[in-house]
């Protein structure tokens, strides 16, 4: 189209001729625990403060049990039948699958997903559509649980944008806690218009 | 549920009854004038005292993040210089995301202005069928008027961010760019949703309200056609762009319907994936004091059986690159920092500045829209420079304020009150001698005047403050010449060559 | 080395006892000081208005009557910022240059140049607040904002820290603007009297009896606010403190 002709005709004559390199950017993580356990242990604080919870199985606590205690507060104990869960990972079995229409899905009480990685600094999950399935379950369920290998923890935003993920996946998205706002008189409202809670259960894969 | 807010209680017994001040809208042609549009903000004193607590908290937040990281001003620099550098090259990195896109199977529109902006994404639309469109927050579109334009040719326009939706819903527009009801009070937002939603006009519990709007919009997102977003940023290196909310929101708006549209200003590239680090670790410290915002999603490529469109817009952008004073303005990625800790900002409020940006930004960005209808906002400033050091890209805000006077006065925007005094004012302190008989009789008239001559409509100083009181015994130039002026007169005014030396003062 | 005094045409005209502060001051520290007695102002009222043609015979008065000193000493962050910074409706001359190289505010010059630690003669028993006008904290570097990330300092309080009797109270906002602006206190009266009647009040709150700053323009706006609503705080400009001036 000639606009796109015109635009970049109007951009390279007004742009201006100063020398700017393009610098490197450090990672910024020496300070960062080097252990996995320490990683883990920022990765549950940082979570907490964005209003997520990190809710470890104890001993030989199945994931399934482990997914029922953390949201015994929200959803009662024990779980009720009707209770919806779309489940996409083997630990966790669900009544109903994630696939069809986003709109199809919009009774799911409780979402499991496995995330791809997490962030200490921020306590954020990486979801792509591989791990989504269908992108908008993550938004549409009630709350949202997270089984995320400590393994796979990184230490900071550098380190997650030094991966690769968001060039080849079509949509890759970090979450960080639940749904929140404070439009409202600066009120921290959690479960604006996504998910009520996210809760991150450690599973290794 | 999440846990309530002790101090979200349902409060109607104590809530304001102090109506929201509603400033006047400059019609067509006219200047915008923000003294008087503050005025009005000030004169609802709670209104205008929660608004500055609200917003300066956002400030202080702010700051504890800068406090606690050691890289913080390193940080800056490295965005201010990656912005620098990408506008340096802006149509390389044009072509490369539009040609990047377009392999990932996105369509890439170009539009040179706000009404091809809507005009394209309406065709979009006809071809589509789209009668109904949910979308997130955009301050382009709001440049574009697109909410607006849309209404005219009737597709329904649903704003899913609570912020913007309190706004639709009350025919305003957005007062901040990240925040945008911030001006309001909850029972503001209770009486507007018990309009508009049938909430209990009695219950101004912040969750009960977000609650209120949650419900009426979930079957509007899962009906719509089509979904909306703008974006944060464009990342050259793979001809995806990046979303940032805290609701969700963009999310709903861009994975429920099967046809997304997203709107991107030209300036908003980036040239790699790994400089995201830099900004998305700058972004929500800078606007709202929180160290990510709940989601950041990156788009590529449309989901299976869905459809993604790019609409990349100018609208003034590349003249502005090509302002020697101003083009680094480009280099902003809307956090709103600057909004939080102006001080005139937080006393009148974003909607009294007339214009989609308030506050700083809006100083520097609006006049180039247009001077004359913008040519009082770069006064509404004192250039105390707070917002250039807490710019997360470190553009000169102040500097290009006073830039933006200059380029006003040059070009015959200053009022003929204004112009005359102040050239007056230059012939005046150019001649020693008619200086001094100025002051003498400035501090003759504050002697001897009558407080109604000196305090009237004519006095703008003299509104909310007192004048200074003359000094008792004359001006400084006085006590010089009684104490000192015969002692060191010879020696002084031989090296400076002067030929009058004491005359009248 | 011989000083240059400019004394700014609204302490000329309102506050002359900070001029004579500040004359007093530089004597007792040793310095020879001169007043050029026909200067008049640095320019600034025109220039901040964006106003520069304007403003260029003013300037080129203020560099004819101060090109033969070594420095130039002022007490007020904002004209020394215009000098410095802003002077530029005129030719760049060298005697442009050196005057606006060699021109300092008073704390600048006392802290950075003179290395002044003690003013024997100065005793002040209150609760001061003091005020860095933005001027001086953010355009000449007078302390640390506490909008960036680094080590906090002040040189305006390091030097306060030595006046006997002189109590530093802490506000809320440390470092607000009070709303004088040059131009915008008469083109926005209303948020200038507003921001004005806050900055008193965090004052207020803190405990200070005096509001003390390097610059009388923020100070005739902040007392003008206090006159108005009938605070009883009181101002002073630093100059006088470490003068040793009485309350």
């Amino acid at each position: 189209m000639s606009n796109r002709a015109d635009i970049i005709a109007a951009v390279r004559a007004a742009k201006p001729a100063i020398d700017a390199p393009a610098p490197t950017v450090p990672s910024y993580d020496e300070a960062y625990p080097q252990d996995q356990g320490g990683l883990a242990a920022l990765f549950a604080e940082r979570l907490g403060i964005m209003g997520g919870t990190w809710h470890a199985p104890t001993a030989n606590q199945s994931v399934d049990d482990a997914l029922r205690e953390a949201l015994a507060d929200k959803l009662g104990e024990p779980l009720a039948a009707d209770v919806v869960i779309a489940s996409h990972v083997p630990e966790v079995t669900g009544n109903r699958k994630i696939e069809g229409n986003a709109e199809d899905l919009h009774d799911i009480d409780i979402a499991v997903l496995r995330a791809r990685f997490g962030v200490a600094e921020t306590g954020s999950v990486c979801f792509t559509e591989a791990e989504l399935t269908v992108n908008a379950v993550a938004y549409l369920a009630q709350h949202l649980v997270v089984l995320l290998d400590p393994a796979e923890i990184v230490t900071n935003l550098h380190r997650a944008y030094q991966r690769h993920d968001t060039t080849t996946a079509r949509y890759t998205v970090f979450h960080t806690g639940p749904s929140a706002t404070a439009d409202i008189e600066g009120v921290l409202v959690r479960g604006a218009q996504g998910v009520r809670s996210l809760t991150v259960i450690p599973a290794a894969e | 549920m999440s846990t309530p807010d002790p101090q979200a209680t349902i409060q109607s017994a104590k809530a304001t009854r102090e109506a929201q001040p509603r400033p006047a809208k400059a019609a067509d042609g006219k200047r915008v004038d923000h003294a008087k549009s503050a005025k009005q903000f000030l004169n609802a004193p709670e209104h205008a005292k929660s608004h500055d607590t609200r917003v300066w908290a956002m400030r202080t937040k702010r700051d504890k993040q800068a406090h606690a990281i050691e890289e913080w001003e390193e940080l800056r620099e490295l965005a201010s210089q990656i912005k620098t550098h990408t506008l340096a090259h802006l149509d390389t990195y044009l072509e490369q995301f539009a040609d990047n896109a377009e392999a990932n199977g996105v369509h890439v529109h170009w539009a040179k202005d706000a009404a091809e902006h809507n005009r394209i994404v309406h065709e979009i639309f006809t071809d589509h069928g789209v009668k109904s469109v949910i979308k997130s927050k955009s301050m382009l579109m709001e440049e574009c008027g697109f909410r607006h334009y849309m209404d005219g040719v009737g597709i329904e326009i649903v704003e899913t961010d609570l912020g913007e939706r309190i706004q639709q819903l009350d025919g305003e527009d957005p007062s901040h760019i990240v925040v945008p009801p911030v001006h309001k009070m909850r029972s503001d937002v209770a009486q507007l949703f018990a309009e508009k939603l049938g909430s209990d006009p009695d219950n101004d519990d912040a969750h009960y309200l977000a609650g209120a709007q949650r419900d009426a919009t979930r079957p509007l997102i899962l009906e719509a056609d089509a979904g909306m977003t703008g974006a944060n940023f464009a990342v050259a290196e793979t001809g995806g762009f990046v979303v940032c909310t805290n609701e969700g929101n963009a999310d709903l708006s861009a994975n429920v319907p099967n046809l997304h549209v997203a709107s991107i200003g030209i300036e908003k590239l980036v040239p790699r994936v790994e400089d995201m680090g830099v900004f998305i670790r700058l972004l929500s410290r800078s606007a709202l004091g929180s160290p990510i915002t709940q989601y950041t999603s990156h788009f590529r490529a449309p989901k299976d059986g869905g459809e993604m469109h790019v609409v990349l817009v100018d609208n003034g952008r590349s003249k502005r690159l090509g302002m020697d004073k101003f083009w680094s303005s480009l280099k902003c990625i809307r956090c709103g920092a600057c909004m939080n800790t102006c001080p005139v900002y937080r006393r009148s409020g974003g909607l009294s500045y007339g214009a989609t940006y308030a506050g700083p930004l809006g100083l520097i960005l609006n006049p180039s829209f247009d001077l004359h209808r913008y040519s009082n906002l770069p006064f509404a400033s004192t250039l105390n420079g707070s917002c250039t050091n807490v710019c997360p890209v470190k553009i000169n805000i102040h500097e290009q304020i006073f830039g933006w006077r200059q380029v006003l006065a040059e070009e015959g925007h200053l009022p003929w009150t204004k112009k005359t005094a102040l050239t007056a004012a230059g012939k005046v302190l150019a001649s020693p001698k008619g200086y001094r008989a100025a002051i003498k009789a400035t501090n003759s008239a504050l002697k001897h005047l009558p407080r109604w001559a000196l305090y009237n409509r004519m006095n703008a100083w003299g509104e909310g403050r007192d004048m200074p009181n003359p000094p008792e015994n004359g001006t400084f130039h006085d006590w010089y010449r009684r104490n000192r002026l015969n002692k060191s007169a010879q020696a002084s005014n031989q090296a400076n060559n002067q030929t009058d030396n004491g005359g009248d003062a | 080395m011989r000083i240059g005094l400019f004394v700014p045409c609204f302490i000329d005209a309102f506050y002359p006892d900070v001029g004579v502060a500040t004359l007093e001051l530089l004597e007792r520290l040793g310095c020879e000081v001169d007043y050029p007695f026909d200067q008049t102002c640095c320019g600034q009222p025109m220039v901040n208005a964006g106003c520069h043609p304007e403003a260029a015979a003013t300037e080129q008065l203020f560099v004819d009557n101060f090109a033969n000193y070594d420095v130039i000493v002022a007490p007020s962050g904002s004209c020394v910022h215009q000098i410095r910074d802003n002077l530029t409706a005129i030719e760049q001359t060298p005697a442009v240059k050196h005057v606006r190289e060699n021109t300092y505010e008073l704390v600048e010059y006392l802290h950075d140049v003179l290395n002044v630690t003690e003013f024997p003669w100065a005793r002040f028993e209150h609760r001061v607040g003091y005020h860095d006008s933005c001027n001086t904290l953010r355009n000449l570097g007078h302390g640390h904002p506490s909008e960036l990330h680094g080590k906090p300092f002040s040189k305006p309080r390091a030097l306060l820290k030595n006046i006997a009797g002189l109590e530093l109270v802490d506000i809320d906002r440390p470092d607000e603007c009070c709303g004088f602006g040059g131009t915008f206190s008469v083109t926005e009266p209303e948020v200038s009297a507003q921001m004005g009647r806050d900055k008193i009040a965090d004052h207020g709150r803190a405990g200070a009896e005096y509001i003390v700053s390097a610059d009388s323009s923020c100070l005739m706006h902040q007392s003008g606010c206090a006159a108005r609503i009938g605070a009883s705080i009181r101002f002073k400009h630093i100059a006088e403190i470490l003068n040793g001036s009485p309350a």
